[in-house]
């Protein structure tokens, strides 16, 4: 079973500083932390308090609306802070790591010999539900819903973005149990999307459909594959699951154990010692990045979407990338003329950096320009593979319009779906954030 | 470099927020920014962004208009001249055109500038820079002759009536520039049609007939210009849009740079000759406009211009893809029938571009109702097949 997905319109970004595909294993680190703000529309509630001790695996903190999912810690050790913000809303919950991890253990369990129902009980009792997302709006899945398909894109094609083979390499096995769970949380199928040019071991993976991808970005997301595959209609929920993160899933179903793993691809251009490291979800930045530039952005993610995270911060519950670009506080003279400075890239053709497709990029975290009215049409068109009129959608968003945000197409699509339309547009919208803000109205009204 | 960005960062000190200038801030701004490109970085959503802003776009349009604009100014001197019986040399003749046209640049921009700084200032936002094409299109669409006060006159109606009162740039429904023409045609008719204004200084001087060619067909009189004359564009006309060729070039640009729309202009051309070829079928008498070869018609009067500069404006024309086709289609074919049919106006490219700038936004919304009804007809299949 497979089915080819391809794209013609977006971009494929190509930048310096990509990892080399070598793995190690990062430092332990002394801190772990799980944000809640990494799960958009979760409202924590604790269920320990600081001080106490805690297992790899026991529960954290459960999210209030949806009591159902919940956040376990990646290690064992003591809860060490609890950091909240304005109006005691929840930051982080830090929890110092013991030497060795101590697992609590959930026994093993045969996904392919259990109902949906026990499969499901246990995927969501044991926090594993905090993997899963929900689209439509890109929020943690609901334990009651079901999904009409679940996709894993095992082919990341954002720039830099941390290689699935290098990630799933000495885990195939667990992969392949975590696959056997998500058929168990469907009725309707899994879909696993993979590189097309690449003779990837993932291919023979089973119990999914194969989708074959080929194209630009944004080629390998979640929606696309959605968009080419069982489009959103009103009302419907599709999960998806990123392919380290079914690993986990399996190998909690295969031995018990709920282990955090997570494989760092550290990247950029100002990133020094750029390999795959393997390390635990939300250890320290420094523990995993050792070395780089001064006035660089530490981005956890892939620098379109990733989280802008401090040197001394901690990971992203997701991401599989560590990115470090260079600060683009700078002034440019006269920067603003058409053909100069070509060493940038532009999707328009009034610079000539399109002459050299295959030049890699130094990017920075410069506007190059200012906010303006939206002027140009056609544009974010040209990185839209959805079928979808982005800029109409993105005035819906904006008006805070229901019906035409629905008309329009808002369920098919979530915030990634427009990175590419943040980096290209000409009058520097913030496309995102409009699309997010946009969910959210449609959270609160439509539920 | 370093010390110029010094100096400025001290001259716009008493600019900053919490200070006392801070209310022109905007104004400081677009000044600033015309030399540097600010150190602003990325504060939410992707990390990084293109090279492109709307300056750089702005810019590429002014780059394009450049052909256009050199060669009317060497052509209204060189009507003037020759039609007096005088053989100039080429710097004679643009400089004599300069001497009339440089002005009306300078008061185009100098007044809407000005309008757009003070909006900026009162509104709190950045100064855009569409005006920096509206403000060159305007002059560059008048007849020479015309007065400098008209020419204020009309930029202050194209900004704060066209513009502004709709929320500025982005918001306005019809062309900024065109509004300005089509204000000066009605409000002073004498100054803007007839077959005296079409070359310098024509109403002083007797000798002088200068009637443009669609003038002197809506007469049922015989055209003395051949067609090599008519694309080269040294012919009577409104400043910069009787060089069909320099207007192709600018259009070039705006093509490769994908600035301006290539549907819009290919599609208007496609209309207009259509039309054209209808009227050429039809062949009705008395009419010498309606027996107008078709290919004539392209390359005379501001049709190549409209279609060009005018009809591609992005934030007045149809926002889809197939709009874009069916706009510029529209327009080529309204612009052709206009100038055929109507006594009144021998140019119709004006009227029509307005006219489809005014139905722009119904064009989108029958394509963009396409797009819904499918995803209804999708969500209508699956709850069929699920019942």
């Amino acid at each position: 079973m497979s089915k080819d997905v391809k794209v013609k319109k977006g971009l494929k970004l190509r930048l310096k500083g990509e990892a080399e595909k070598i793995l190690k294993d990062a430092p332990k680190s002394k801190t772990y932390a799980i944000r809640p703000s990494n799960f958009h529309s979760a409202v924590p509630k604790m269920v320990l308090k600081e001080g106490e001790k805690i297992k790899a695996g026991e529960e954290l903190f459960f999210s209030k609306y949806s009591e159902k999912t919940r956040f376990v810690s990646p290690v064992s050790g003591t809860l060490k802070e609890i950091v909240r913000g304005a109006k005691r809303k929840i930051l982080s919950v830090i929890v110092e790591s013991d030497d060795t991890i101590e697992y609590k253990d959930f026994g093993t369990m045969n996904p392919l010999k259990s109902s949906n129902e026990e499969v499901k009980e246990r995927v969501f009792s044991t926090g594993l539900g905090a993997f899963i997302k929900q689209r439509p709006y890109d929020i943690p899945a609901v334990a009651d819903d079901s999904p009409k398909a679940i996709y894993v894109s095992a082919f990341d094609t954002a720039p830099l973005a941390a290689s699935a083979e290098i990630i799933l390499k000495n885990k195939v096995e667990h992969f392949q149990a975590g696959i056997n769970v998500l058929t168990k949380l469907t009725e309707g199928k899994v879909y696993l999307g993979v590189d097309k040019h690449s003779a990837s071991f993932l291919k023979d993976i089973e119990n999914v459909e194969i989708l074959n991808i080929s194209g630009p970005h944004p080629a390998g997301n979640v929606g696309t594959l959605v968009h080419e595959t069982e489009p959103m209609n009103r009302g419907e929920r599709v999960w998806s699951v990123n392919p380290e993160d079914v690993a986990i899933i399996g190998e909690q179903f295969s031995t018990g154990k709920y282990n955090a793993e997570r494989t760092v691809a550290v990247c950029g251009s100002s990133a020094n010692e750029k390999y795959y490291y393997k390390t635990i979800i939300g250890a320290e930045v420094k523990s995993v990045l050792k070395d780089f530039e001064d006035n660089s952005r530490i981005i956890s993610g892939n620098v379109l979407t990733g989280e802008k995270i401090p040197a001394d911060g901690y990971l992203n519950f997701f991401a599989n990338e560590l990115t470090v670009i260079p600060e683009g506080n700078e002034y440019r003279m006269f920067g603003w003329l058409p053909f100069k400075d070509n060493d940038i890239h532009s999707m328009s053709k009034t610079s000539l950096s399109w002459m050299f497709p295959n030049k890699k990029y130094e990017v920075n975290t410069n506007l190059n320009g200012e906010e303006r009215a939206l002027v140009v049409t056609g544009e974010m068109e040209e990185v839209m593979p959805l079928d979808i009129f982005p800029m109409q959608l993105i005035k819906a968003c904006l008006a805070g319009d229901v019906e035409k945000m629905e008309n329009l197409g808002i369920y098919e699509v979530i915030p990634e779906d427009f990175a590419l339309i943040d980096y290209t547009n000409t009058s520097k919208i913030e496309a995102q954030e409009i699309i997010r803000n946009g969910l959210d109205i449609m959270i609160t009204e439509v539920g | 470099m370093n010390w110029i960005r010094k100096k400025i960062d001290k001259i716009k000190e008493p600019f900053e927020p919490g200070n006392k200038l801070e209310k022109y801030r905007p104004a400081v701004n677009a000044l600033d920014t015309f030399l540097f490109v600010p150190d602003h970085t990325t504060k939410k959503g992707a990390h990084i962004r293109d090279a492109v802003d709307l300056k750089r776009t702005m810019i590429t349009v002014v780059l394009a208009l450049i052909p256009a604009l050199i060669f009317g100014m060497w052509n209204a001197g060189y009507q003037h001249f020759t039609q007096l019986g005088e053989n100039p040399a080429f710097i004679e003749a643009f400089l004599h055109g300069a001497y009339k046209i440089v002005p009306m640049i300078i008061v185009s921009y100098g007044v809407g500038l000005g309008l757009e700084f003070a909006f900026a200032i009162m509104r709190g936002h950045e100064v855009n820079e569409g005006y920096l094409v509206t403000g060159l299109l305007i002059p560059m669409i008048m007849p020479v002759d015309i007065p400098l006060w008209m020419v204020a006159l009309s930029v202050i109606f194209a900004v704060l009536i066209g513009k502004e009162a709709f929320g500025g740039t982005g918001m306005n429904i019809l062309n900024p520039a065109l509004t300005a023409r089509a204000f000066a045609f009605f409000a002073y008719p004498t100054y803007m049609s007839g077959n005296k204004i079409w070359v310098s200084e024509a109403s002083n001087v007797d000798s002088i007939s200068g009637e443009t060619i669609l003038g002197t067909l809506a007469a049922n009189k015989e055209v003395e210009y051949n067609v090599a004359e008519m694309f080269t564009g040294v012919i009577p006309g409104s400043i910069s849009e009787t060089s069909t060729l320099c207007i192709l070039v600018g259009a070039l640009l705006l093509i490769l740079t994908k600035v301006g729309s290539w549907r819009i202009i290919v599609s208007g051309f496609i209309g207009a000759a259509l039309m054209g070829l209808i009227f050429n079928a039809l062949n009705i008498e008395g009419n010498g406009l309606t027996n107008f070869p078709w290919y004539q018609h392209l390359v005379v009067g501001g049709l190549a211009f409209g279609i060009v500069f005018m009809a591609t404006d992005p934030v007045s024309a149809s926002q889809t893809m197939k709009g874009k086709w069916i706009y510029g289609f529209l327009i080529g074919l309204f612009g052709i029938m206009i100038r055929v049919f109507n006594p009144a106006y021998p140019e119709g490219i004006m009227l029509a571009i307005l006219l489809l700038n005014v139905f722009a936004p119904t064009i989108d919304y029958y394509v963009i109702q396409g797009n819904i009804k499918n995803r209804q007809k999708r969500l209508k299949l699956k709850s069929v097949k699920s019942a």
